[in-house]
């Protein structure tokens, strides 16, 4: 499989990364290249085999449904590049 | 004892100077803030914290003079800048966490420094662990002690600044996290020993994730007595890490008794790659024979899936990066992209991410989202998953016809120069992980001892892979291996 330029500007586009137009060919080419890399899994025989989810066998443990934490807002927001009034503060969304 | 010399020391020399009060923790954290500040030309230290060693350093002599000193009391860590550290700069070498400083401490960092630990600061690294040679960091490089020319070599990676601290004597021992081999590698290149836990057995809560499934940190130190004394305090279960597991950690120190007659090791015939430096065979070859003196016995095996781990991890790898790292999105911390008149929400995190990450790390964002976009999350991801179940059954298999553990070469060369891969092909640079990347998708623990030098004099370490949970054997393992290398050559001081 190999990605052109525009399957590697969706991609792009998808990951929220802005990639200039002029830089797209060189993404296509080294993520084409990655792509090669990974072809080599087609030939593995696979059948029957179910996908890995975790190393160990083990169900995730579950916590009791109980709140453990909040009434910290001001630590929640310190690092906050921008925060007004309690909030988180971005562009518009809504117009 | 002299003071002056002790950020040479072992943990464990001293762990028993502080305790028969031959030297203090304040003086043994002055002698490695000393030498922290000398080691500038390593960067491998990225954001000090002396102030905070000396507090912690004062409390521990406190303790060590009231009689109740863990064996981390007092002993000064390099702390990777991937853990975060409660008001500390915790950045994962990124610009994309620039100015970060986390309201809360990572269950290791806790762990630690409720046995006394001191910390001398935090460690460079690869951006988000990505990289094999700490040259993806936004901080810059961190240069290798080790030198035979004029060139400055790769510590390796992405630990690099915690193999760089503890080769070259800055601080005692370094925390270090393994996703593809981000541990053994670079502790391979500077001489030293590290250590990645079974998958599970270290909290991985308040480390910045990288890849989920194969996270998993470790200590980095001058000896394998030194891992099982570290590993014995990072260890054990954690309600708020999920995949934590509830196992009882065993006592590491003591499981190092140096006996392994008839343990059986395995040899590992599809690990002889074609093109591997004659000294990495040599080294191999002189490391099976220290085993077999010992009294163990050495048996090929076969794993006949390794070839396609290298490709597996990096579609397994990327896709969970491409979903953590979705989180850096300049709304809640780090950087924000400045933004011109008219532009959204969706301009704001594009220009955010486009600015604040590396190139390495987007290009493994792309890849991720792009293994997992519709239409090829079954050839790519869930193919991926299969091949790992397979390599998993692998290990499983050999294991039960009763292989103890495997010795392996760490990596495929010795460190090489910075600069030198920079015009190399991704792909290239990936293959450095080629013998210890199996160990992270198999969830099983390994560790890399330094064994012999190579010709120019630079450091070569081997790889012992272990049964899970067993991290007490399979240390036991590397301490006859390192007594029998009887490795002690350090780097010449150059800077």
């Amino acid at each position: 499989m190999s990605i052109d330029t525009d399957t590697a500007r969706k991609v792009a586009k998808l990951a929220r990364i802005r990639v200039e137009e002029a830089a797209l060919p060189e993404l296509a080419r080294e993520l084409s290249g990655i792509l090669t890399f990974m072809e080599q899994l087609n030939e593995v025989d696979v059948t029957g085999i179910e996908p890995m989810v975790s190393v160990t066998p083990m169900r995730l443990r579950r916590r009791a449904d109980v709140v453990t934490d909040g009434g910290i807002q001001a630590e929640v927001l310190k690092n906050a590049p921008l925060a007004r009034e309690g909030f988180f503060a971005v562009p518009k969304v809504v117009e | 004892m002299s003071a002056g010399s002790a950020n040479t020391w072992t943990i464990e020399k001293a762990r028993d100077a502080l305790r028969k009060g031959e030297i203090s923790a304040v003086d043994l954290t002055m002698a490695c803030l000393t030498a922290m500040d000398a080691g500038a030309p390593l960067g491998a230290f990225v954001h000090k914290t002396p102030e905070i060693a000396l507090d912690q350093a004062r409390a521990a002599d406190q303790r060590l003079k009231a009689g109740d000193a863990p064996s981390l009391c007092g002993i000064p860590l390099g702390i990777k800048d991937l853990f975060c550290t409660k008001g500390v700069n915790s950045q994962a070498a990124s610009g994309i966490l620039n100015g970060f400083k986390p309201e809360y401490e990572s269950t290791v960092t806790t762990k630690l420094f409720a046995d006394g630990a001191v910390m001398l600061g935090k460690l460079n690294m690869d951006e988000f662990a990505m990289g094999s040679s700490n040259e993806t960091s936004v901080y810059g490089p961190a240069v290798n002690p080790w030198k035979v020319d004029e060139r400055k070599l790769t510590p390796g990676g992405s630990s690099g600044g915690s193999a760089a601290a503890v080769a070259g004597d800055l601080c005692l021992a370094a925390t270090g996290t393994d996703t593809g081999g981000s541990i053994r590698q670079p502790a391979a290149f500077t001489g030293i020993v590290g250590i990645k836990p079974t998958y599970g057995r270290v909290s991985r809560w308040g480390i910045i994730a990288f890849a989920s499934s194969l996270d998993q940190a470790g200590p980095m130190t001058k000896s394998v007595r030194d891992a099982a004394i570290f590993l014995q305090s990072m260890a054990g279960h954690d309600p708020k890490d999920s995949t934590s597991a509830e196992i009882a950690v065993p006592d590491f120190e003591a499981a190092l008794t140096g006996d392994i007659r008839g343990k059986v090791i395995g040899i590992p015939k599809e690990y002889r790659l074609d093109g591997i430096p004659a000294e990495i065979d040599a080294l191999w070859q002189q490391g099976i024979d220290m085993l077999k003196d010992a009294g163990a016995e050495v048996r090929e095996i076969s794993l006949p899936h390794t070839k396609y781990a290298l490709p597996a991890y990096y579609v397994i790898a990327p896709a969970e990066a491409s979903s953590n790292l979705a989180r850096y999105d300049g709304v809640r911390y780090g950087h924000r992209a400045k933004l011109a008149q008219g532009d959204g929400i969706t301009e704001m995190y594009e220009k955010t991410r486009a600015e604040g990450f590396g190139k390495e790390v987007q290009r493994r964002i792309m890849i991720g989202t792009y293994v997992l976009s519709a239409g090829f999350y079954d050839a790519y991801y869930n193919r991926a998953r299969r091949v790992r179940a397979l390599i998993k059954r692998d290990f499983e298999t050999v294991f039960a016809e009763g292989v103890d553990a495997i010795l392996t070469p760490a990596t495929p060369s010795a460190a090489f120069g910075l600069g030198e891969m920079a015009s190399a092909d991704p792909v290239e640079m990936y293959l450095n992980d080629v013998f210890t990347v199996t160990v992270n998708l198999a969830g099983l623990p390994g560790v890399s001892v330094p064994v012999g030098l190579d010709a120019k004099g630079l450091p070569l370490g081997l790889q012992l892979i272990g049964r899970p949970w067993d991290e007490g054997g399979l240390l036991n393992h590397a301490y006859v291996l390192e007594r029998a290398a009887g490795f002690v050559a350090r780097p010449q001081k150059w800077w």
